[in-house]
């Protein structure tokens, strides 16, 4: 291959090449090509996600961690291996600070219980924002019942966006934690995690960012960002269901106390004392989802072997496209607005609810999301009960997006 | 499976312009009903004359099939009993689930016979109806439960 053929490919993002490692992508849905645009929802699997979780299952199963013989050591270099990629993927400073959990929300627990749990007071304060999933809700809520601490909220503006100057408002001499998306999954705003990270260390507070929505769409660095607790879910980014990761630093991990007991999380015990074990192996208490945590670690390599800044720059160009396009809709209005948003949009259209638009573009093979989202206090801010959401990744084509405004306006006639 | 059997004129009209939709006063029953997996929401106000469902009219928010179903029902049942509004929702419920059900002397709910083919909607066409039996059963025993179809 001479030098000029080398630099096109590695320049131009061959959208037909990528969409071939996916299988499901060939398939017909009511007699249409699929377009698939819940990729906020849950991402497709790649071949080599698909091709090692078979592998696994077929020659190498065993639980790891114990037994010496030859399937229990396979699974356990396979497992391990994972956790290894995973550390090269966000940056993490060792693999003490990669902690297998079942995905973003138990992630989320897991901090909640057992970081914030111990070290909150009565009158102490979490603060989050107002565009979270219920999943950055809800476990604050918890902990904060428990402990007599306030929950705080960092209000957003008309476009969806959080400032870094609203949320330096709310950081006070009280505040505990900071939780907030990566990016949002109902709006897709992508928050200024670098700027709001610093704002709360600089006041010694502690930060976990949900990143379930950023990890298949940006690079993430957690020592660049600077975050004590980063969160994130496998399916989201190509990978299995059940399988995700809690990113903390080692020194906050080390103090925290273990979440669930059982198998797996102890060195030693007896009836009189229990020895926990060392990092990371504190949290995972009982056999994990070991195929799943392979599979993880499949996509990882597979996400490495992309030319990842071409696939998000063809992810942003599918985003202006379709903002163009569905703005050219009439009685469509796009909700969520802010000047820096991921690969998805939200929406509504007079006279067509969301749930009508979902089954009747689903008769057209497009699959979207309908609904709260998740993020209910993000419906009653934009004073909606529920929004259209299609949501796109790097295997997804302008053709696609072009189907899907062809059959919005298609749906609206039938309510009029 | 045509999306024309889910979006029949029927639906469409009392979608378009819903009937007996708004508040009812006097009431003697109000109950709310709520899905929360997809946000519909709907009120639902009964006045009770001599056993029968004398006016009843709803308000709310929700998809297609969620308002041509609520306005149906409110056609349908003005004039029954209890007994009669509760068996006709055991008929509506059978035939939004049941492939065997049939649609003959239900006049205008027939329409609904559609839905059953889209699974996910079903919901969409009961809330309405979970939302009477609730009230019809207050009514009888004097509590108010909200109803959600999760």
């Amino acid at each position: 291959m001479n030098s000029v053929a080398a630099r096109d490919q590695r320049s131009s993002f061959d959208v037909q090449a990528v969409r071939r490692e996916f299988p499901v992508l060939q398939r017909l849905v009511h007699g249409k090509p699929l377009a698939y645009l819940d990729n906020g929802a849950s991402a497709q699997r790649p071949n080599a996600v698909i091709d090692a979780v078979d592998d696994y299952e077929r020659h190498h199963h065993a639980n790891i961690h114990r037994g010496v013989h030859t399937l229990s050591q396979e699974a356990t270099a396979l497992y391990e291996g994972a956790r290894d990629r995973l550390v090269r993927f966000i940056n993490a400073r060792s693999r003490h600070e990669v902690v297998f959990v079942r995905g973003t929300t138990e992630a989320i627990n897991l901090v909640a219980q057992s970081f914030a749990r111990p070290l909150l007071k009565t009158g102490d304060e979490v603060l989050i924002t107002h565009l979270e999933h219920h999943a950055n809700i809800v476990p604050w809520q918890i902990v904060c019942e428990q402990t007599g601490a306030k929950l705080r909220i960092v209000p957003m503006d008309s476009s969806g966006e959080v400032h870094v100057e609203s949320v330096e408002a709310l950081l006070g001499p009280r505040t505990r934690l900071f939780a907030c998306a990566h990016v949002s999954n109902a709006l897709g705003t992508v928050l200024p995690v670098r700027r709001l990270i610093a704002a709360a260390k600089a006041r010694g507070i502690v930060t976990l960012i949900d990143g379930a929505q950023a990890v298949a769409h940006t690079a993430v660095d957690v020592q660049e960002l600077g975050c004590d607790f980063y969160a994130f879910s496998g399916h989201k980014m190509f990978a299995p269901t059940g399988i995700g990761v809690l990113y903390g630093r080692e020194a906050l991990l080390e103090r925290m106390p273990p979440w669930q007991g059982g198998g797996d999380m102890i060195l030693t015990v007896s009836f009189e004392k229990t020895t926990y074990n060392a990092l990371p192996y504190k949290f995972e208490a009982g056999t994990p989802n070991i195929s799943g945590a392979i599979g993880l670690g499949a996509a990882v390599e597979f996400l490495r072997s992309l030319d990842l800044q071409a696939a998000h720059a063809h992810e942003h160009a599918l985003l202006e496209h379709a903002t163009r396009t569905l703005s050219g809709l009439e009685h469509l209005r796009i909700i969520g607005t802010a000047s820096a948003k991921a690969s998805l949009i939200s929406f509504v259209v007079a006279g067509a609810h969301p749930h009508d638009l979902g089954t009747i573009l689903d008769q057209d093979g497009i699959a979207i999301r309908t609904g709260h989202h998740c993020a209910m206090p993000v419906m009653d801010f934009f004073k909606v009960p529920a929004t259209a959401r299609a949501s796109f990744a790097f295997y997804n084509t302008f053709e696609e997006i072009d189907r899907l405004a062809a059959a919005i306006a298609r749906a609206r006639a039938i309510f009029t | 499976m045509d999306i024309k059997d889910l979006y029949r004129d029927v639906i469409l009209d009392h979608n378009r312009r819903p009937r007996n939709f708004g508040p009812l006063e006097p009431a003697d029953v109000s109950v709310e009903g709520f899905n929360p997996l997809c946000g519909d929401r709907l009120t639902l106000r009964l006045r009770m004359a001599d056993g029968k469902i004398a006016d009843i009219r709803f308000d709310g928010q929700g998809c297609a099939i969620s308002t041509a179903s609520a306005s149906l029902m409110t056609e349908a049942v003005k004039g029954l009993t209890r007994s009669q509004a509760l068996a006709l929702f055991d008929r509506v419920h059978r035939l939004l689930t049941d492939e065997a059900a049939c649609p003959d002397d239900l006049g205008k709910l027939a329409a609904l016979s559609g839905i059953r083919e889209f699974p996910a909607r079903v919901k969409c066409a009961s809330l309405c109806w979970h939302t009477l039996a609730s009230a019809l059963h207050s009514t009888a025993a004097g509590a108010l439960p909200a109803v959600s179809t999760e």
